[in-house]
């Protein structure tokens, strides 16, 4: 290809290690390293949850000893369990899915996709991206530092909701909040950059309507992120103020409310769901085309279905709050709203369904996970139709099924979208071709264990199983015990996963095609070679080089 | 390097702030969870001096860039998006303060079934004294920038542009000696308490973070006089000081609707 000639092939690269990782301007770089430190993240994080699963696999408690692991008589040590927990959920929700989605992903593709030379602020850029790591080690010290109960680390829930976060001792509580503190900048920085990228650096010609669905719906995920996160940062404030200087915004003995800090709390994080899932949907949609030699079914009513999930995912938060005592009238408003949102939902999932119709379909890795995605999200979002009624959630509320309901969606359809996203450009980042048997060996292990560890969760919510207890009455022990078997499964798949991607880099086949896919794969970041040069796009891409007219 | 750049964005060479800035940030958030549980404070110190360190050598770089000519009109353009940006996400901080004043106004404690909670006898304090005279010297000081940067885009006058600014910082610092004053008049006079209910809070946390911001406005804006001092800025470039002046009306506007809601809803009902 002509742009293949101009964007530099044989030039070599200077930098040294040190310059080129620790001090980055480059938008490529800054996306790898965020996928590499959210990888390791998420295994420690998917660490805790084999601990978890391996503690509930029988009723009583036999693991999580006071006396140490497995001791014998065990003295059930429910103060770890509430710290596994909430490190699972904070570290998931902060450090892994952003920064693989947003940060690594959205870094990598986005500048490439509008045919930016690099991101509005390339030193601002590497910022977010150490400011990520700095919070993570904020997480990571909070959990090995002195805090309730007399033991180290906080049980407080990812949702730090007062009373028990303001009185959780030590202070592994007040690092956890700074925690968020960092990783909410890092990521508020990270969404100003997109915006005024997306905004300003558009390839000529590339008005915002002919602009590729995955950089749409990272340009949404930034305003929600932009939005949202201060008024988190706002409400951990309050929290940090209550616990140390004897403010009582959440305190009742003060006049203060803990109701109030929850709908704060929800009001990010209902955007923070979307957050967490919008650019999966965009990576689904190449994936999709991509893989069924078809332009992505009705372009335009895709791009405003994200928009719309996005406006929507503002006005919809109390519903994670039905049982706290509103009035009927909230709770009848909620619930309506939250309903609405299966519309827009509903328009993405039809709309790649459609794209399918009719296409001839290649079964390879990334499409396996993007139907993985569909299924997994698809079920997910059907059992939150059913949580949205405020009548049903009486019964359904901090049970097992919303904890099968919201890993359906967030992490199985965020984390297929990551790893559909891994094989799908994972040629284009290091210059060899993923091992297609591990990665299809891969995609089985994990939908398989997924699908075991959590489709019976909805049996155990249903039967009133509670969710964040470390103990259960023999009456659940059969769901429990398969669920245990395919969180180990899932966790081998994990494991698999690591070594498929070491073996690909070191003996994957090499790349030599820009555009290893397809046609249907027909964004810019196709015309360049694989791995792209430092610097790509010197010279701005003509309209004729991503604008083939049939994506309309 | 092996091919020009043909475009007009901004290619930043590597750059060592970004790494020392997080952890700067890092280092000063551990310091100050130690400093709130009572240990030594001097890890918080060092740690702010890191991050003050790498935000002035980063801007001091962003001027020099500035005067290399690196700022394209198209930059500009981006550098004012992301400033603007900034600001609403500054904005929506300040909508947690409002959100949880609006509540506790709203719906006080008092009026819940079966509540214990008997609010404090606070005294009151008239809106209309010191704080509105606090309101007039910011809004004056705004009126002050604006006229600064008439005088520049206008006329090209530097003067006018140098004392709009000077007399804008001057009240913007007179604005937070006043406070201070009211502060330490409210608790030390008055009898008000730096938390212990939910009042205090909102109070001093809506009014705190504000005041927190005037202090950093007014440094921008110091930055900025010695910046045209020095005949950085042109009726053309001056994005610096245009950002400065941006961030100045956003902290006035914060304080009319602090003034309204909590100086005078909130002080009505004591």
């Amino acid at each position: 290809m002509a742009d293949a000639a101009i964007q530099g092939h044989g030039h070599e690269d200077e930098r040294s290690f040190f310059t080129r990782w620790f001090m980055s301007t480059n938008h490529k770089d800054i996306g790898i390293l965020y996928l590499i430190v959210s990888a390791l993240t998420g295994f420690i994080s998917v660490a805790f949850t084999v601990y978890m699963r391996l503690e509930l696999m029988d009723p009583g408690v036999q693991y999580m000893c006071q006396e140490g692991f497995m001791a014998d008589p065990c003295t059930p040590n429910g103060h770890l369990w509430n710290v596994l927990i909430t490190g699972h959920g904070i570290l998931m929700m902060f450090f892994v899915v952003i920064p693989a989605l947003f940060g690594g992903f959205g870094n990598y593709f986005m500048p490439l996709q509008i045919g930016a030379p690099d991101m509005a602020f390339p030193r601002m850029n590497n910022l977010s991206f150490w400011m990520y790591v700095a919070g993570t080690a904020l997480a990571v010290c909070s959990v090995f530092s002195p805090g309730g109960n007399g033991q180290l680390g906080s049980g407080v829930g990812w949702v730090l909701y007062p009373p028990l976060s303001v009185k959780e001792g030590g202070y592994s509580m007040d690092l956890a909040i700074f925690a968020v503190h960092v990783s909410g900048a890092s990521s508020i920085l990270g969404a100003i950059n997109m915006i005024t990228t997306f905004l300003n650096m558009r390839a000529p010609g590339m008005t915002l309507f002919k602009v590729p669905l995955f950089s749409w719906s990272i340009f949404v995920t930034s305003w929600l992120i932009l939005l949202s996160l201060p008024v988190l940062a706002g409400a951990i404030t309050m929290l940090l103020m209550d616990r140390n200087f004897g403010f009582t915004f959440f305190d009742p003995a003060g006049g203060g409310d803990p109701i109030l800090y929850q709908h704060i709390l929800w009001f990010f994080g209902h955007p923070e769901v979307y957050i967490v899932i919008l650019p999966g949907f965009g990576i689904i949609s190449h994936v999709i085309a991509t893989f069924s030699r078809k332009p992505v079914f009705g372009y335009l009513p895709m791009v405003w279905a994200i928009i719309a999930i996005g406006v929507l995912g503002f006005v919809v938060w109390a519903h994670h709050m039905y049982t706290v005592g509103m009035s009927l009238n909230q709770q009848a408003y909620f619930m309506l709203a939250t309903m609405v949102i299966a519309v827009p939902t509903g328009v993405k999932v039809f709309s790649w369904i459609a794209t399918m119709w009719g296409g001839s379909i290649e079964f390879k890795a990334p499409m396996m996970f993007a139907f993985g995605f569909l299924f997994l999200f698809t079920v997910g979002g059907v059992t939150g139709v059913v949580l949205s009624q405020a009548a049903v959630d009486r019964a359904y509320h901090d049970t097992y099924y919303v904890v099968a309901h919201f890993h359906y969606v967030m992490s199985l359809g965020a984390v297929f979208a990551i790893f559909s996203g891994v094989y799908f450009y994972f040629g284009k980042m290091t210059g060899r071709q993923y091992s297609e048997l591990g990665a299809q060996i891969h995609f089985w292990m994990f939908f398989i264990g997924a699908n075991i560890t959590f489709f019976p969760q909805h049996f155990l919510g249903r039967q009133g199983m509670p969710r964040r207890y470390i103990d259960y009455p023999e009456g659940f022990a059969y769901w429990n015990k398969i669920s245990s078997y395919g969180a180990f499964l899932s966790f081998a798949s994990f494991v698999f996963f690591f070594g498929v991607v070491i073996y690909s880099m070191l003996r994957g086949a090499r790349i030599t095609q820009n555009n290893y896919w397809n046609e249907y794969a027909d964004t810019l970041e196709w015309t360049l070679p694989s791995p792209p040069p430092e610097h790509t796009f010197e010279i701005l891409p003509k309209q004729e080089d991503w604008d083939k007219g049939h994506a309309h | 390097m092996a091919h020009a750049k043909n475009h007009d964005f901004h290619i930043l060479p590597p750059s060592i702030w970004p790494l020392l800035s997080a952890v700067g940030a890092f280092v000063m958030l551990f310091g100050a969870v130690r400093w709130m549980h009572e240990m030594s404070s001097w890890i918080f110190w060092a740690g702010l001096v890191a991050v003050l360190y790498s935000a002035f050598c980063w801007w001091s770089e962003t001027v020099a860039e500035n005067k290399a000519g690196d700022h394209t009109p198209v930059v500009l353009i981006g550098l004012r998006y992301g400033f603007i940006l900034f600001v609403m996400s500054e904005v929506m901080f300040f909508f947690a303060w409002f959100w949880s004043f609006f509540k506790h106004a709203i719906y006080p404690m008092e009026a819940y079934v079966g509540t214990e909670y008997v609010a404090p006898t606070i005294h009151a304090v008239d809106p209309f004294h010191l704080p509105l005279i606090n309101t007039l010297v910011l809004l004056l000081s705004g009126c002050a920038v604006t006229w600064a940067h008439h005088a520049l885009v206008h006329d090209n006058d530097r003067k006018g542009l140098i004392n709009g600014l000077a007399i804008g910082i001057v009240l913007g610092v007179f604005f937070t000696i006043l406070q201070g004053y009211e502060y330490a008049e409210l608790i030390l006079h008055e009898g008000w308490e730096f938390g212990g209910d939910e009042f205090y809070s909102n109070f001093f946390m809506a009014t705190g973070f504000h005041g927190f911001h005037v202090v950093l406005g007014t440094i921008f804006l110091t930055v900025c006089l010695i910046r045209a001092m020095k005949g950085d800025f042109t009726p053309k470039q001056h994005a610096g000081f245009e950002m400065a002046a941006w961030y100045w009306h956003f902290v006035d506007v914060v304080w009319l609707f602090l003034f309204v809601a909590v100086y005078i809803w909130g002080t009505s009902g004591l």
